[in-house]
């Protein structure tokens, strides 16, 4: 086995080098602060590799662009922040209708609108899940540091690539401008899913269709000999449009199903302290930072907190959360928004858990002692 | 033969189409197939984009790799296809009002890369789809259901303006004249580089009916009398040209072609390697 390559990397860039690990072979995107270094990166490394980058007229060519790519084949991903991500949105629900795989990182700042363009914030948690019209299927990861960036862009590609939807990598600022160092994984220890594509020379293949057995249907790519046709429009087994409820009804369920069934394979968390834990502290991204150290403090004084990461934050982690404060009295979220991820936790705890919110909004980081002087005021 | 190009270059268990009686769009399908045909292109190789609207159901009924996409995109989509796989012949269908006026920056953008893109633009002057509103297409004075008392916008010539932005190939045709559009459409879809056609097509339903224009027939004959071909409108002065349209061909020129380029830097680093 190789040794593992150490280096000093940005998240931006560790998000790069995950995305070609992961077979990444188109990137089309649109510049945007902070999440610009991230379509340099792949300017500068794809065309070695003879991949496609494209820098698109604006963000929603970009989304556009990125789907076509897939279509055509190619791993494909873009890249964005809070107003890119807003103006994706309407293609990014045209990918999850017609299933095409592909990877939308948003590198989360201040908003609304134009905001504090440099500024972190986990104001996006809420337009991962609900930024598109319509019912529809959503994963979304969040780093916490730059070697979890490269592991889960990794990720990301093969939860597209495996359930057939767009998946969002919402880092934050934090993360995103961050360096630190990084083991690089060997390719061995890398593992990596494709698109499961149809039998060549099918004449059978339902571009929609969905055998006994199967998760999502193959998918091929135009140029395969198979005359398929892909609409936005809600669509029978073969992809041709139809305005029939029943069809609408299957097909949407069918979506929206295949990643609510599978919320096990497609959910990640990691906790700790969390034996006699009276208390929870819920975090992700760049806030788990703070939340950690917050934790670990609080430990030392004798204070009863347990800590937990939400790495999936879409589909949220509910099934466990549940469990944790069936336990412990209380659950305190901190977040760079005035309360979004919170509603979730809201959503599925008992009534006499209590939640605390912690949010912040001025564009700053929410900071260790912040959060400590949150838990203590509690217990 | 048509009954051959229907069952060879069509989804015939989808049709009958969508469109209204007496509107032009068929005619302009069928020019895209048999230019296609006429070329003697492999199914398999020619992809079949379109955006929202009614032109933007031509592609579900032709048996090609197709691809319907959102209001206004289909260029930005078909850039991505074309940019995955060059090998690909990558066409757009299009309307005035998906391409001109939601996917105005797509447009331009993609004539000025002078990617190798073939756009038929469908131009019918209105949203047939949404029941007859204005568009950038509609002439001034005209009316549409957004514009009751009379079109105050000018409309754009979709020509002059991929022109000016950078295509290579820009023609001009109708749906009357159909076996002139077919040609032209072929000659579009053999230039390397961004090529369009604006194929004037008529909507009797709802441009028609709202300006009192009759009966379809009334309106392709309106496209006869109306059209003259660009050589026979240089000898014109202005005034002698009046109310009619050029048809024809304005550009047909040779620039670099933009995977071709982009496939010239991919091939300095593989002799660099």
């Amino acid at each position: 086995m190789k040794n593992r390559e150490v280096k000093l990397m940005q998240g931006n860039e560790a998000c790069v080098e995950g995305a070609l690990a992961a077979g990444m072979t188109f990137y089309a995107g649109y510049p945007i602060t902070p999440s610009t270094e991230i379509a340099e990166h792949c300017a500068q490394k794809l065309p070695l590799i003879g991949g496609k980058f494209i820098q698109m007229e604006d963000e929603i060519a970009g989304m556009a662009a990125t789907i076509g790519g897939s279509l055509a084949g190619l791993k494909s991903m873009t890249a964005t922040s809070g107003p890119g991500f807003s103006l994706k949105q309407e293609n990014i629900g045209y990918a999850a209708l017609a299933e095409v795989p592909c990877v939308i990182v948003d590198v989360q700042r201040a908003g609304p609108s134009t905001g504090l363009p440099t500024a972190p914030s986990q104001g996006d948690i809420m337009q991962a899940k609900w930024g598109t019209h319509g019912d529809h299927p959503v994963i979304a990861l969040a780093p916490t540091s730059v070697k979890e960036t490269y592991d889960l862009t990794i990720k990301c590609f093969n939860l597209a690539e495996k359930y057939r939807t767009p998946v969002f990598l919402m880092l934050d600022e934090i993360v995103g401008h961050m360096r630190e160092k990084i083991e690089i994984p060997t390719p061995d220890e890398i593992e990596v899913f494709d698109r499961v594509r149809p039998e060549a020379g099918d004449e059978n293949y339902q571009a929609y269709k969905v055998e006994e057995g199967q998760l999502v249907p193959p998918m091929a790519a135009f140029g395969e000999g198979f005359h398929f046709h892909v609409t936005g429009l809600m669509h029978d087994d073969f992809g041709f449009p139809s305005n029939d409820s029943e069809i609408a009804d299957k097909l949407l369920r069918r979506i929206m199903n295949k990643i609510s069934n599978n919320v096990d394979d497609i959910v990640m968390y990691e906790e700790e302290f969390m034996e006699d834990a009276e208390m929870v502290v819920l975090a992700y991204g760049g806030t788990y930072r703070s939340a950690r150290s917050a934790v670990k403090q609080a430990r030392e004084q004798g204070l009863k907190v347990g800590l937990f990461k939400a790495i999936t934050i879409w589909p949220f982690p509910e099934k466990r959360v549940r469990e944790l404060t069936s336990k412990a009295k209380s659950i305190l979220v901190p977040e760079l928004n005035l309360g979004q991820y919170v509603l979730e936790v809201e959503r599925v705890v008992s009534d006499d858990t209590q939640v605390i919110s912690l949010g912040k909004i001025n564009g700053e980081a929410i900071t260790p002692n912040e959060i400590l002087a949150k838990i203590r005021e509690v217990l | 033969m048509s009954s051959e190009l229907i069952k060879n270059k069509f989804r015939t268990d989808r049709l009958p189409h969508i469109w209204c009686p007496g509107c032009g769009h068929g005619i302009a399908m069928k020019a895209l197939a048999q230019a296609i045909d006429n070329l003697g292109w492999d199914k398999k190789d020619v992809c079949i984009i379109s955006g929202i609207g009614c032109s933007s159901r031509a592609p579900g009924y032709m048996d090609f790799n197709t691809l319907h996409t959102t209001h206004g995109r289909a260029l930005a989509f078909a850039t991505g296809v074309k940019l995955a796989n060059p090998d690909l012949k990558v066409v757009v269908v299009t309307g005035d009002g998906d391409c001109s006026a939601i996917g105005g920056n797509h447009l331009i953008h993609t004539a000025r890369r002078n990617m190798d893109i073939t756009t038929i633009v469908f131009n019918n002057n209105i949203y047939g789809m949404t029941g007859g509103q204005y568009s950038p297409t509609t002439p001034t004075n005209d009316f549409g259901t957004t514009a009751p008392f009379g079109n105050i916008d000018k409309p754009f010539d979709i020509c002059k303006l991929v022109e000016a932005a950078g295509a290579t190939y820009v023609a001009r045709g109708t749906v009357y004249h159909a076996n002139p559009l077919i040609k032209l459409i072929e000659k579009a879809l053999l230039n390397k580089g961004f090529s369009l056609v604006d194929a004037i097509s008529i909507c009797p339903t709802y441009y028609g009916r709202k300006n009192k224009k009759g009966t379809p027939v009334n309106m392709m004959n309106f496209l006869k009398d109306k059209a003259i071909d660009v050589k026979a409108a240089a000898k014109l002065t202005p005034e002698e040209l009046g109310d009619k349209f050029i048809m024809g061909e304005f550009k047909n020129t040779q620039e670099p072609e933009y995977t071709e380029e982009y496939q010239k830097i991919v091939d300095r680093f593989k002799k660099e390697r």
